[in-house]
């Protein structure tokens, strides 16, 4: 059917109009100079760190950093609180632990903890395809992003939403854990898989394996970065932001909105078992205590602290609230828990954009005293009467 | 003419309290219908229940000749059925244009949504043009005014190329001149959509107005021209709140509906 748009004489149409709105690409290129210097400084900060110990510990936060970019997909710009980020972590760590704690035994054989657990005489099955580590490696990218699309299709098809979602992603978690201690044989139960000393042929006492595994976690982290900014700017992240501001009127557009939060929330889910895969070498050790529901919650709140609803501030929210916990940790080990009980308590209560938020709103007080003292420069009396008059 | 919309029937129970009762309804295409009635006759009821927002109790809307049945909304929306709402709903943080290219973008495949918006599309540039709204494109939706907001609304369903527009009350809360601007682009629209308007304001529907169908209490009152309409003495009755409701113990309605108020879902 046509309508009358099609239909209207083309001289009713200014041209020069249609010409003068931007094509939405050209705010793109202070995001990739930003992108860059990330980049950048990325690359350079093992050299400037030096002490193997600090580079370790950096390519843990950037793991951290890649789970709290695609928890802000989901919660910042998709609006659902998902309180079970540790499950996808976690399951992507498992992943990649199932494959190393293979790599450390012969071919065929046991790993060490099932000789003393189990009465297995041969490899389960369960754990046979993870001596690949192409297999490890998508495993724990898409087996999260499947459970993640599976919850997401029962949840949010009945339209459930909001906290409802966040205790079912809560208790999933928490089941997930259970399991895991659970079945000892299967999964070392409660101590978890250890003794990673060979990675992907490197020696774990290698001092260059500390920096590779730290480049690898800087890879992950820009490739999870530059995905998310992508599907950020798509018109599905408009769609996403809509939904999370109207989910009845996204319907009445005529999409559905529990696709989109499905397909956003797997997005999320597949950021954090890809952040896991990497953390698992990075730890040497996988076992369900790093999982713990409580650092589901924890995710969360350094994306508020960093400030939902922007990347950067993902990133930076995981990076500065590790960061000051190492830190003050060190100076004061048993105040940690207090200031960062503190800290949430304050962002949340003064600062609802963290620091993403405080450098904007920063940003634009500097802004407004430039453009002040500029005109307080000019030796003109009329701003200076309107002042007065305000 | 075919017919577009077909109700027969529709009744709407809300825990005892009759919605609707036994409406029928008749749209045919290219029809420019006006649906009117005092607070509470059924309005808004009767096109949730045609876009899939509320279940009729008994029923049936067909929609083209198709039973919709259990369909859901945004199915309801894929096969040509546009709505908007009392309160203008755009989405605040995108921007005008991102909240049209958004309503036009609905048929396109999910993979394709990943990809970037490059330009802008004629339909929506030409849109942007006839809402009034291209000197703003680039603005959050937040920051316009209400009519403004009333038109985006508007423009988002035509981008959407619906074969059939139900408007709840599109000049509620507007200025005069709001309000003519809005009545001359309702009367562009009809000359190429079938649309259903639901009004209050008397003095619109009397400029603008083709057919009207008069609701209340969850019935079909009257329906026909204008003039027919206002000279239906049952109308006049409810509209004027004389024996009819003073019988029942309903309070009366005044006739010019203008200064009800506009929140109240009907």
């Amino acid at each position: 059917m046509t309508t009358q748009l099609a239909e209207a004489p083309s001289d009713a149409v200014p041209s020069p109009d249609v010409d003068r709105i931007p094509a939405g690409r050209s705010r793109s290129w202070p995001a990739r100079l930003a992108f860059g210097a990330f980049a950048g400084t990325l690359i350079a900060l093992p050299g400037l760190l030096g002490d193997p110990a600090s580079v370790r510990q950096w390519a843990e936060w950037l793991c951290y950093a890649m789970v709290a970019v695609g928890l802000d997909l989901a919660w910042g710009y998709g609006g659902m609180l998902a309180l079970g980020q540790g499950l996808f972590f976690g399951l992507g760590a498992y992943a990649m632990g199932m494959h190393l704690s293979l790599e450390q035994v012969p071919k065929g054989t046991l790993p060490s903890f099932m000789s003393l657990y189990s009465d297995y005489t041969e490899l389960p099955l369960l754990w046979r395809p993870f001596s690949s580590f192409w297999f490890a490696a998508l495993a724990a990218v898409v087996v999260p992003a499947l459970i993640a699309a599976l919850l997401g299709l029962l949840v949010f098809k009945r339209r459930i939403r909001g906290p409802f979602f966040a205790i079912l992603t809560q208790a999933t978690a928490v089941i997930f854990a259970l399991v895991l201690i659970g079945n000892l044989k299967l999964t070392a139960g409660f101590n978890g898989l250890t003794g990673f000393t060979k990675m992907f042929g490197r020696s774990k006492y290698d001092p260059d394996t500390g920096t590779w595994l730290f480049t690898v976690a800087a890879v992950g982290l820009l490739v999870v970065l530059a995905v998310a900014m992508k599907v950020v700017n798509s018109r599905f992240g408009k769609l996403l932001q809509a939904t999370r501001d109207s989910e009845d009127r996204v319907r009445f557009l005529g999409y559905d909105p529990a696709i989109v939060k499905t397909v956003a929330f797997s997005i999320a889910a597949a950021m954090a078992g890809l952040a896991g895969a990497i953390a698992a070498p990075v730890f040497g050790i996988v076992s369900p205590g790093q999982f713990d529901f409580l650092y589901s919650i924890l995710f969360v709140c350094w994306v508020a602290v960093g400030g939902r609803g922007t990347l950067w501030g993902a990133v930076a929210g995981a990076i500065a609230v590790n960061w000051a916990r190492v830190t003050v940790s060190a100076a004061r080990p048993d105040d940690w828990q207090y200031m960062q009980g503190l800290l949430f308590v304050l962002v949340l209560a003064f600062v609802p954009g963290g620091l993403a938020g405080l450098a904007r709103s920063l940003w634009h007080r500097a802004a407004a005293l430039r453009t002040r003292s500029r005109r307080s420069a000019t030796p003109s009396p009329a701003p200076t009467t309107a002042e007065v008059g305000t | 003419m075919s017919t577009v919309l077909e109700v027969r029937g529709l009744s709407v129970d809300f825990d005892g309290f009759r919605a609707l009762d036994g409406v029928d309804l008749t749209v045919e295409e290219g029809e420019l219908r006006f649906l009117i009635g005092p607070n509470g006759a059924g309005k808004t009821t009767l096109i949730d229940c045609i876009t899939g927002l509320t279940r009729p109790t008994a029923g049936e809307v067909r929609f083209d000749g198709q039973l919709l049945g259990k369909r859901r909304e945004h199915v309801r929306v894929r096969m040509g059925i546009g709505r908007s709402f009392q309160t203008p709903t755009v989405f605040d943080t995108l921007t005008v244009l991102e909240n049209l290219d958004l309503a036009e973008s609905f048929r396109r495949a999910l993979p394709a949504l990943f990809l970037r918006r490059r330009g802008v599309s004629d339909d929506v540039a030409r849109t942007l043009e006839r809402i009034c709204l291209s000197h703003l494109a680039d603005r959050p939706a937040g920051t316009l005014s209400h009519g403004q907001k009333q038109w985006l609304e508007i423009g988002m369903l035509l981008v959407q190329r619906p074969r059939l527009l139900l408007l709840d009350e599109p000049v509620a809360g507007m200025s005069p001149e709001e309000r003519l601007e809005t009545g001359a682009l309702l009367q562009e629209l009809a000359a190429d959509h079938t649309v259903v308007v639901i009004e209050h304001d008397m003095a619109f529907l009397r400029r603008f107005a083709h057919r009207v169908t008069v609701l209340h209490e969850g019935k079909v009152l009257s329906e026909g021209t204008v003039e027919q309409v206002q000279a239906d003495p049952v109308v006049r009755e409810v509209y004027l709140g004389r024996s009819r409701d003073e019988r029942s113990g309903a309070a009366p309605v005044p006739l010019p509906v203008e200064a009800l108020p506009m929140g109240g879902a009907t």
